[in-house]
């Protein structure tokens, strides 16, 4: 039996410890922004907050939230107002948006730790977030808008 | 809508028909009753006209009914349907745009729907080819503007003036004599019983009223669901009841189970079932590639209780297929004389009578689209109905292949369509749908999502064509050429329809190989043979990218050999301004579009280079150790130009900065324009650096993306640069976007590579050069 928080909520989890919690949000929460791209650790669409540290959920056991907070990008704000979510409209980053919600969760959670970030800080954090549409630029020009908006709201 | 069928629209990703009926008053209501009688004389693959183009010639053609597109409730909600498939393109804002212009709504009142697959009501719904906007635009605006004209007349009638007084605009109807005015809710309905405007009343609204076409703020119409992780995917869908299936397919294209036991992975906690899928005998068209399917609680065991599977398999007749020795078989051909599919003047003449010949053998390797979200389905199959909710760029292709499949009538299958996270062709092959069915059949109906994992995906893939093109060209005493022998060698698309087809169709040779827009005398296009051994299928610009990579870069390899500069030895070969019929160049297929309408323009080829050269600052001085790279193409009716910077170090190629410019006409949506070239910059620094798939023993070497290596943000320019050519009018017809711009990316980078170090490489990826 695991005990852990999804999105503010508790959860007892009693089945295969091992299963990655991707397809615990997935398939038994329905938390489907959290996506499936790789299984590997290898592209980012995963992303999530464990105790507001973005992690990989495709490789992440479940065993591995006992006692911890998990966050999906449908609880990174209440409204859809993080500022990184703000920015990502207000430029229109999304191509298929498939691989935003992994970008977006790992581009607040580099904010939560670097609030000024220069393109080499981005290029480093957001490497493992694959886009197959090539949104770069404009996830670069975002998290950098996002920075100015959450130090001047 | 159909009994057994509607009972689950609630259950529909997008939410699109459901919420309709129950809501709406002009359009869908009355659609549906009116659909089956839909009058025919909209359709029109019935005109008569001996030779039809464009929108005319697509399976199933086109529909401008404003009740199929249009609906309007009762608050005076406009929500618009949208009949082509979402991958990213935009084409789901552009409509909207499209509409909402025509009619004169406010932005904050128009809400898309999606359509399901069926192109009697909705005319063709192939995504693909770049032509969404290119087709639809004009029958979207009459959509539109009919629906205005009704709403006008309705509040005319009821106010007791002339229709012509009235005026739909700002989402209201206004008589200005009176100072009437009504919002569109009050009069939907009354509007949705008139008969349809006459087609010559229709008025079209002039572009300088434009609010939303050609400007750039009306932002992603699917905006906040995106950014909420609210938007549904093929691979998002949910039934109450649903099974998870994967598959394990033959490694080896054409392969077969020899036999398996499936007892191990029945022991796997939440596996529920596991058997064989029977593959379909060739061509293996959009079939499935057969296997042991297994079905389990959630993915995860499904997954698990894959890996327990014990499999031999028969691999057939590609179980030898290797890609090293295919290509060096592929050079073999490119030496020898073979068919010509262009022939001008007397090339071997002008050859043997050269002072100088220059020749190039270039190589671009098989690729996978690898779209972020794989193929994925979720199925139904009971009581004699099949329903699906996918991500599908071919919704009535898919449809089909699903009732042939199950053996069930036209009407008792229906293809619900999701938002794709990513297609680039790859999506247009339904296999994954045909196989979630069988998954649901196989489990008693209960409903089944299919997921590939991303392993499937890149093993499975309809991959991108392999081709060797080689370019030989006799020079002049200027160094220009007076012939230009290429010889295009590459496994054909068409292999996958008929089986043993080794020759480009039409529509590959006129992707940039046979319509060379160039001023020499004398030209000789051959295509040799060439087998596939995999699935050969589209990837986003298909044989533009090998024919514009070897072209630009031999381009290069001349204005070298004629110690010229690259830009200026491109623009004199181009030669003067003209206007080429595709039909004389020997491209008989021109895009599918009229050749008298769509010419290929030299000027705007032109125009296109000389705007990415200027935006890179093309001549300027640089720093040891960088170049400059140029390549223009004409792609999809639409003009595309690229400058790179590369910088090479020790380190490799690093890509410093891009000018991409496009000229396709009229902009609709100027910004989605810009971010599409922005993509297909990144896609084609991919193609170019670092991408490929290679085969030994019949089985692609690249399983994920550990080793199928993509563009990732370090890698990406930090200065891209968008120029947009913009059209006189919006009267011209327009050109695609969503290609056009990935085919030049990868000549530009090797000839800024060359330009940078003096090594020409002739094969992609470039990176494979450069690393250790
Ligand atoms: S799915 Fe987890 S990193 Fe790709
Ligand atoms: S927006 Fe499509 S993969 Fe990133």
């Amino acid at each position: 039996m695991v005990d852990f928080t999804v999105n503010g909520t508790d959860k007892s989890y009693d089945g295969d410890e091992a299963m990655p919690l991707l397809w615990y949000l997935r398939d038994e929460l329905g938390l489907t922004g959290t996506k499936f791209g790789c299984g590997i650790a290898a592209c980012g669409a995963c992303t999530i907050h464990i105790d507001g540290e973005a992690v990989r959920g495709c490789v992440t056991p479940i065993s591995a939230a006992a006692g911890k907070a998990v966050v999906t990008i449908e609880a990174l704000s209440k409204d859809g107002d993080h500022p990184v979510q703000i920015a990502w409209r207000e430029l229109n980053v999304a191509q298929c948006g498939y691989c935003q919600p992994g970008q977006m969760m790992q581009a607040a959670a580099l904010l939560a730790t670097t609030p000024e970030p220069t393109d080499d800080d981005i290029d480093e954090q957001m490497y493992g977030n694959l886009c197959r549409c090539g949104t770069y630029p404009r996830i670069r020009a975002a998290i950098k808008l996002a920075a100015a908006k959450a130090a001047r709201p | 809508m159909r009994p057994g069928i509607a009972a689950d629209a609630k259950t529909q990703a997008l939410g699109a028909s459901s919420e309709l009926s129950r809501r709406t008053v002009l359009g869908a209501a009355a659609a549906l009753i009116v659909s089956a009688a839909l009058p025919t004389g909209s359709l029109a693959q019935e005109s008569n006209a001996p030779l039809k183009f464009g929108r005319d010639a697509m399976p199933n053609g086109w529909r401008d009914d404003p009740r199929v597109f249009v609906a309007i409730d009762r608050e005076g909600i406009v929500t618009v349907t949208c009949h082509r498939s979402e991958m990213g393109q935009g084409v789901r804002t552009s409509i909207a745009m499209t509409v909402a212009e025509e009619l004169g709504a406010e932005w904050s009142k128009v809400r898309i729907a999606q359509a399901w697959g069926d192109e009697t009501r909705f005319g063709n719904q192939d995504t693909d080819g770049s032509r969404s906007l290119r087709h639809f635009f004009m029958p979207l605006r009459r959509a539109g503007a009919a629906a205005r004209i009704m709403l006008e007349q309705a509040a005319a009638k009821e106010w007791g003036v002339s229709a012509s007084e009235v005026r739909a605009e700002d989402h209201m109807l206004r008589h200005a004599a009176s100072g009437r005015e009504a919002g569109w809710g009050e009069f939907a309905e009354r509007a949705a019983r008139l008969p349809l405007p006459d087609e010559k009343s229709l008025t079209l609204r002039p572009a300088a009223e434009f609010r939303y076409l050609g400007k750039d703020h009306t932002g992603l119409i699917d905006n906040h669901d995106i950014t909420t992780g609210k938007a549904t995917y093929g691979i998002d869908v949910r039934l109450d009841g649903l099974l998870y299936a994967v598959i394990a397919r033959p490694p080896v294209f054409g392969g077969a189970v020899k036999s398996f036991d499936g007892a191990a992975a029945m022991k796997v906690p939440g596996v529920l079932k596991v058997f064989a899928i029977e593959p379909s005998p060739p061509p293996t068209e959009f079939n499935p590639l057969g296997g042991i399917a297994v079905v389990a609680k959630n993915t995860w065991a499904a997954i698990k209780g894959r890996e327990a599977l014990k499999i031999e398999w028969n691999d057939g007749p590609n179980g030898s297929y290797d890609s090293a020795a295919f290509r060096a078989s592929l050079e073999d051909a490119a030496r020898k004389p073979a068919k010509p599919v262009r022939a001008d003047g007397d090339v071997d003449a002008a050859l043997a009578g050269a002072t100088k010949r220059v020749v190039g053998e270039y190589y671009i390797p098989h690729l996978a689209q690898a779209p972020m979200e794989p193929p994925a389905a979720t199925a139904r199959v009971a009581n004699g109905t099949c329903e699906v909710w996918t991500c599908t760029q071919a919704p009535q292709a898919t449809h089909d292949r699903l009732a042939k499949r199950l053996g069930l009538k036209p009407d008792q299958v229906r293809v619900n369509v999701t938002l794709l996270g990513g297609g680039f062709g790859r999506k247009s092959k339904p296999d994954y749908v045909v196989e979630a069915a069988l998954c649901s059949q196989a489990m008693d109906g209960a409903p089944v999502k299919l997921t590939w994992t991303r392993e499937d995906d890149i093993q499975h893939s309809y991959y991108h064509t392999v081709s060797v093109e080689r370019i030989e060209a006799a020079l002049d005493e200027k160094g220009m050429p007076t012939a230009w022998l290429h010889r295009s060698v590459a496994p054909t698309i068409g292999s996958i329809f008929v089986d043993g087809a080794k020759n480009e169709l039409p529509f590959e040779l006129g992707m940039g190989l046979v319509n060379l827009p160039f001023a020499i005398p004398n030209v000789r296009i051959e295509n040799p043979e060439a087998a596939a051994h995999v699935r050969i299928g589209w990837f986003r610009s298909v044989s533009n990218i090998p024919h514009a990579f070897a072209i630009q870069s031999f381009v290069a390899e001349l204005a070298h050999a004629a110690s010229r500069d690259p830009k200026e030895y491109l623009l004199e070969l181009i030669g003067p301004d003209r206007i080429l019929d595709a039909v004389k160049l020997g491209d008989v297929w021109n895009y599918g579009e009229d050749p008298s309408v769509y010419r290929l323009d030299t000027a705007r080829l032109k125009r296109a280079i000389d705007a990415a050269a200027t935006g890179i600052g093309w001549g300027r001085k640089l720093e040891k150790g960088r170049g400059l790279g140029i390549a223009g193409h004409y792609s999809f009716v639409t003009y595309t130009a690229v400058a790179a910077e590369v910088e090479v170090t020790d380190g490799g190629i690093a890509v410093r900065q891009v000018d991409i410019a496009i000229d396709c006409g009229p902009q609709v949506n100027p910004e989605r324009i810009r971010s599409q070239m922005e993509g297909a910059v990144v896609m084609g620094m991919g193609l170019a650096l670092s991408a490929e798939i290679s085969f030994k023993n019949g089985r692609a070497e690249q399983g994920n993306f550990d080793a199928y290596d993509l563009t990732r943000i370090d890698a990406a320019p930090r200065i891209l640069n968008v120029h947009l050519l913009p059209a006189t009018t919006f009267d011209r017809p327009l050109g695609g976007v969503g290609e056009p711009g990935v085919p030049p990316v990868a000549p530009a980078i090797a000839n800024a590579v060359f330009a940078a170090t003096g090594k020409r490489i002739r094969a992609l990826p470039l990176n494979k050069e450069f690393s250790a």
